[in-house]
């Protein structure tokens, strides 16, 4: 079978694509050239020779795709992430949300973008690196995405939004193994790439200064406001509430007895609410935009639901309601429900379905 | 089967330059400025490529500078005249608007250290116009830059008009003969030019191995300083194999070349005609008629040319979507561009350059193919656009 693999540099997907390289699949690496740090530099300005990230990953693929003995190719789709991708990403810090962008490039970017290219190259499938599991249940005959093997290492929280027919064209050879053992056949096969770092969280961010990249592309957010507390209290002042996330103790600058942490974030007035950890606490939340895997449930569910890529999955009861929304009741609460992640509900290993936290 | 039509990129070696290159690198090993034996046998090697590349020029061997190859020739013509002609108060630089990254970002960089650069525009047909030269030229123009012919779409310029008026200026000129060497008769004299860059490896040669042909007389600062080679004006121990290789395809061209034209040209007017006639929604860009034969640019309406090259490749052809020099950037061609094309049609265009080793079987391959690969393509087009 012609399989398309998107190919990252990482050495995840490098397993990837030698896993089925190795199955006798036709394999064709694409990577997707997302943003460049490098600026215009190359027509021959001042730079510092050594300091650029995407392009040296980038190189990575293509020498594992040359190890691999398969077609590599680099897909230009700098314009498409900044709109479907980065776009979102500064417009849901500048709301006063935290967003979610490896989600939006999975489902908006590699899912269809990437994945149209595929098909046009007459590939039957696109593989990525991801630690999930898609598997067809027999008795329905859909699709289901499943948790990576490893639970350490699992992404299919990022994964919830795609469709049966991108599950039905997708492909995730290295799911059902730990990172350890990834890293093992890396090394077997002698990928070039074995004992790279695994990637930072955000890629287009390297370094991580949230803040500023949001300050930089959207300067009227740049915007003083106040922090005030549970009771409308001014506690302090801010520099914009783009450089806050609920949940966030650090970097308040108050001087305070106990610990304050942000409740919330009130665009509209520009303030950021602070109190104490108790008051954290969510027993309910709304989703929006949900996606139900395996078909939109007549009656309220039983889950597992999971409101960010490092949470626990908590028991809960999820209600399907109108308009693609959900209500989601916790058996227990919740500490930091964070408007513009993601709750993705989970029966066993197995995703049901997920949407954005509202 | 695989079809190569990218010889605008690199081309396949003559089997007698590689032959006499791999010969070089086992029994020349000697170092050109040695005064024994080994070094006036690898001295004698040079001097036998210097003569082949003159003669295929009507140049003298004396003004004939070896190079690493295009790039760095194009960088000694335009850095090593303005800084020859900077004392003099000379500080303006021209280009052609279509002109390789070598020259245009070496324009930039000089910018950037106080240079006035002007850039020359091109019409729809590909062309730059003398008269607009005349209108740009100033008395302190330290030299005038416009390639013989364009590396993406193969237009040829009008180099000896454009020669001229640099000259009544008192202007230095040099033409980036890189994509017309060893395609089509390139006369120094005949040009009237000062300064002409040429390429090995895009006429059947090895890489590596380059000259800048250089009028006697012409005031040129070297880039590469240290020992005196070439007399004194390149710095650096030759690449005797490659030059040597350089050589004999320099003599390979000259004894083939009008042959060579009309079989080139042929196949590549039946691959064009067949492609406008199968493929609907095609245009050539750039005008058919003053151009080098080897060479077509055509824009496929609604298809990404980036989509359309891996396509192609995957069928075992390959082509290009313009310089291979600019792989991976974002930008539309800006040779298209300067032509007055949208972005859209820039984006939608390739490249299919032929030569030495091309056949029509191959063509009538190519030919045959795109049609379905290119209809595929737009149906998933149409596909995500209403969706």
């Amino acid at each position: 079978m012609r399989i398309v693999v998107a190919m990252s540099g990482g050495v995840d997907s490098s397993v990837a694509a030698a896993l089925l390289a190795e199955q006798g699949h036709e394999v064709i690496g694409l990577s997707m050239q997302l943003y460049d740090h490098t600026g215009h530099a190359e027509a021959g300005g001042q730079r510092s020779f050594g300091s650029c990230c995407t392009l040296d990953d980038l190189h990575d693929a293509r020498r594992v795709a040359a190890s691999l003995n398969i077609p590599h190719y680099i897909l230009n789709l700098e314009r498409q992430f900044d709109e479907q991708v980065v776009s979102n990403f500064v417009r849901e810090y500048a709301a006063g949300r935290t967003p979610l962008p490896c989600a939006h490039c999975n489902s908006d970017l590699k899912f269809t973008t990437l994945a149209e290219r595929a098909r046009g190259f007459g590939a039957e499938a696109v593989a990525t690196g991801h630690y999930a599991r898609v598997e067809r249940d027999p008795a329905t005959g859909r699709y289901l995405l499943k948790r990576g093997a490893d639970p350490s290492k699992d992404q299919s929280y990022f994964l919830f939004s795609l469709t049966q027919d991108q599950l039905a064209h997708a492909m995730f050879p290295i799911g059902d193994r730990g990172k350890n053992a990834v890293r093992e056949y890396a090394r077997h096969r002698r990928l070039p790439v074995a004992d790279k770092p695994d990637s930072q969280e955000i890629c287009f961010i390297p370094d991580h200064d949230y803040a500023k990249f949001v300050t930089k592309r959207a300067p009227e957010t740049d915007r003083q406001g106040t922090i005030v507390d549970e009771h409308g209290r001014v506690a302090g002042r801010h520099g914009g509430i783009h450089r806050f996330t609920i949940g966030q103790r650090k970097g308040l600058g108050l001087a305070s007895p106990s610990p304050l942490y942000v409740l919330a974030l009130r665009p509209a007035e520009q303030q950021v609410v602070v109190g104490p950890k108790s008051a954290l606490e969510r027993t309910t939340l709304t989703a929006s935009d949900v996606n139900w895997i395996g078909g939109k449930p007549r009656t309220p569910q039983r889950v597992a639901a999971q409101i960010r890529h490092r949470h626990q999955a908590a028991p809960a009861t999820v209600h399907a309601t109108d308009g693609g929304s959900a209500t989601v009741v916790f058996d227990a609460p919740q500490i930091a429900v964070t408007p513009g992640q993601a709750v993705v509900f989970y029966d066993e290993d197995i995703v049901v379905g997920g949407g954005w936290i509202g | 089967m695989r079809v190569y039509f990218d010889y605008n990129a690199t081309t396949p070696l003559a089997p007698e330059a590689a032959e006499a290159t791999a010969r070089a690198l086992r029994d020349q090993f000697g170092n050109a400025s040695s005064v024994h034996h080994f070094g006036q046998q690898a001295k004698a090697a040079i001097d036998e490529a210097r003569s082949a590349v003159a003669a295929l020029l009507n140049a003298d061997p004396s003004e004939l500078v070896f190079t690493s190859g295009g790039t760095e020739s194009d960088n000694f013509a335009i850095r090593g005249a303005a800084e020859a002609l900077d004392p003099i108060g000379r500080r303006h630089l021209i280009a052609g608007a279509i002109e390789h990254e070598a020259v245009l970002n070496t324009l930039k960089a000089l910018a950037r250290r106080g240079w006035r650069t002007t850039l020359l525009p091109v019409d729809q047909s590909g062309i730059v116009s003398p008269d607009r030269l005349r209108e740009i030229i100033t008395d302190d123009t330290a030299l005038v830059s416009v390639m013989h012919a364009n590396n993406e779409i193969g237009t040829i310029q009008p180099v000896a008009e454009l020669a001229a008026i640099a000259h009544e200026r008192g202007a230095l000129m040099h033409t980036d003969a890189v994509q017309s060497t060893g395609k089509i008769p390139v006369d120094v004299r005949a040009l009237g030019v000062d300064l002409l860059s040429l390429s090995a490896h895009k006429f059947s040669g090895p890489k590596g191995a380059g000259a800048l042909w250089i009028k006697r007389g012409t005031r040129l600062q070297p880039i590469l300083t240290g020992g005196r080679h070439e007399r004194s004006r390149r710095a650096g121990t030759e690449n005797v194999p490659a030059l040597v290789g350089l050589g004999v395809a320099a003599r390979l061209a000259a004894s083939k070349m009008s042959a060579e034209a009309a079989r080139v040209g042929a196949l590549r007017d039946r691959l064009e005609v067949r492609i406008l006639r199968d493929v609907g929604g095609t245009a050539v860009n750039g005008t058919r008629s003053s151009r080098v034969p080897n060479t077509t640019n055509i824009s496929f309406d609604r298809v990404e040319a980036e989509s359309l090259l891996i396509a192609l490749d995957l069928e075992g052809v390959a082509v290009s979507t313009g310089s291979a020099c600019s792989s991976g950037t974002l930008e539309p061609s800006h040779v298209l561009r300067a032509m007055g094309f949208s972005a859209h049609r820039a984006q939608n265009s390739l490249r299919f350059s032929l030569g030495m080793f091309s056949t029509e079987e191959e063509v009538d391959r190519v030919a045959s193919l795109l049609p379905s690969i290119v209809e595929k393509l737009r149906a998933l087009t149409r596909k995500t656009a209403s969706a």
